[in-house]
Order: C-alpha cells, then structure tokens, then sequence
C-alpha cells in the first residue's frame, strides 16, 4: 500500500511570489476592517505590494502577485465569483495593462508614484465599466465617478509613496548590511 | 531631509499628479454641472400635459388636434417615437438628452422639452 503524493515542483520565484501575494493578502483583510464612507472607496492597500514586485521583480511577477491577492482575497472573504470578485478582477487586470505601458516610462523621470496613480485610475476604470455593462445598465452611475476618480487620484499617490519609501528604506539597508560585512 | 514624502516625487510623477487633478477636474465638471436633463415637460396645445422625470422608462401618449403622439423616455433620454403630423420633423429629431433640448410636433400641437437644474439660455427662450 502506498499513498499516493502529488508533488509539485516549485521554483524559488514561485515560492517567492507566493510570499509577496500572501503579504498583500494581509492588506487586503486588514483593509476591510477599515469602515469606508461610499461602498467602493478604498485605499487598495495591497497595490503597494504590486508596485514594489513590479518595481523589483518586473511585470510577470506583480501579474502573478496581484491575480493571486484577488482570487485568493475573494475565497477568503467568500466573494469567489460574486460581484465584488469580478469587480476586483476587472479593477486589477485593467491595472496591470496600464502598468505593462507604465513601467517603460522613463525611470529618471517616473518613480512608483506615476505607476500607482496610473493604475489607479486604470482600477476604477475597469470598476466602472463592469458596473456599467453588467450590474447597473445606467446612466446614473456617471454622478459617481468624480467621487470614485478623487479617490483614486488620492490614494494612488498615498499608495506610490508608500512603496517609494519602502524601496528606498529597504535599499539603505541592504547598502548598510553589505558596507558592515565588507 | 529623509522623511520628507517630496522626495520621492520625481519630476514626471509631478506631471502624472497635475494630469491627474486636471482630468479629476474635468470629468467633475462634466458630470455634476447639472447639464444632464432630469426631467421632460411635455406640453399640448400650448399647455402643459405632463411633467416626467427621466429616472424611469416609459411612454406616454399625447392626444392632439390630429391625434395621438407617443412619446418614449429610455435611459434618460426622451424622444417622441410617433406623431401624425405629415412631415415628421420631431419624430426625426430622435433622442434629446441635455437640457434644454425641445422637440416640437406643430401639426400635433405637441412638445417635450428637458429641464435640469438650471436654465440655459438658446434661441427659443432668451
């Protein structure tokens, strides 16, 4: 008698990848506890993982990172293909197109910033078009998307800052580590 | 000094971030500067018949000295969809939209005019 092993074999990039889509996951549950004034508003706390993956490992992994952070998010607050889901499907595929353009911007000029408030607005793009095309064929909806666009232009900058921050402390400290063991 | 968040803004995301406010501005005033009609007046023989808003869809007919002209309200827009006057003016005017917009079936004795929240002024009321 035997059992039967299904062995995947992994790379350290998947293993890695992983990781990175698990720490978004967290910003995404603690984001939810976070009450939001209009259903809708949030500050997409998890796009500061994509940015700083994108940033580091390039588009392929932050695609992998954020797919990952959505399906997994929506088992995990129950939404797999529910509305929200697919919401948040069109929001982080719209982003990612807009971030395969973006990321060739020059980087002398254009830092994470520029990608996240790109992104951003590529999110609630793709937000809006679902809620039009499927779930309220409505014209209405327009006197939404100044409130949703500020908030994109807001937190998107937020967002880009973060992750700015986040690259330039964790590069200090890289630099310091190897200026100590030198 | 390090923890200043300017520092991180490069030159070009000042760009991205003006384009931003710009854009954020436009679709603002686009959409809330309450161009888009709400509701239509619909008046017979120089009096008003009806006044709808134009959150629901439906039709209305309208009796005039020729007979009857049918108006539709869809998505709010509104047309008249069929009159009897012989050349048809309004009925090929098709969908209005803004406010303001007015078509007239004189034959019928039959208008629908959009209204919004404000007035605009064009040549039929200066």
């Amino acid at each position: 008698m035997t059992a039967s092993i299904i062995k995947l074999n992994t790379t350290a990039e998947d293993h890695h990848i992983a990781r990175m889509a698990a720490v978004a996951l967290g910003l995404t549950v603690l984001e939810n506890a976070i009450p939001s004034p209009l259903p809708g508003v949030k500050p997409g706390l998890a796009n500061i993982v994509t940015l700083i993956v994108l940033a580091r490992y390039g588009w392929r992994a932050a695609a992998w990172v954020s797919l990952l952070r959505v399906v997994a998010g929506s088992l995990l607050f129950g939404s797999f293909l529910a509305p929200g889901f697919f919401l948040s499907l069109a929001g982080a595929v719209l982003s990612l197109l807009v971030l395969a353009f973006a990321q060739h911007l020059p980087k002398r000029w254009f830092g994470p910033v520029s990608h996240s408030i790109y992104a951003a607005f590529a999110h609630i793009a793709g937000q809006m078009l679902v809620v039009y095309l499927w779930l309220i064929p409505h014209t209405g909806i327009a006197y939404l998307i100044p409130i949703f666009a500020t908030a994109a232009l807001v937190f998107g900058t937020v967002n880009g800052l973060i992750a700015a921050r986040f690259m330039d402390n964790h590069d200090m400290a890289t630099a310091e580590t190897a200026n100590g063991s030198n | 000094m390090h923890s200043a968040a300017l520092q991180y803004i490069k030159p070009g995301d000042w760009l991205t971030l003006l384009l931003g406010g710009i854009f954020v501005a436009l679709i603002t005033l686009k959409f809330w500067n309450g161009d888009l009609a709400d509701k239509a007046i619909i008046r017979s023989g120089g009096k008003i018949f009806k006044e709808v808003p134009l959150s629901r869809d439906l039709q209305i007919e309208v009796p005039g000295p020729l007979g009857i002209s049918v108006i539709t309200i869809e998505k709010r827009k509104a047309r008249i969809t069929s009159d009897p006057s012989p050349r048809q003016y309004c009925v090929r005017q098709g969908w209005l939209q803004n406010s303001g917009e007015i078509a007239i079936c004189l034959p019928n004795q039959v208008s629908v005019e959009l209204t919004g929240s404000k007035k605009k002024y064009d040549s039929l009321n200066y």
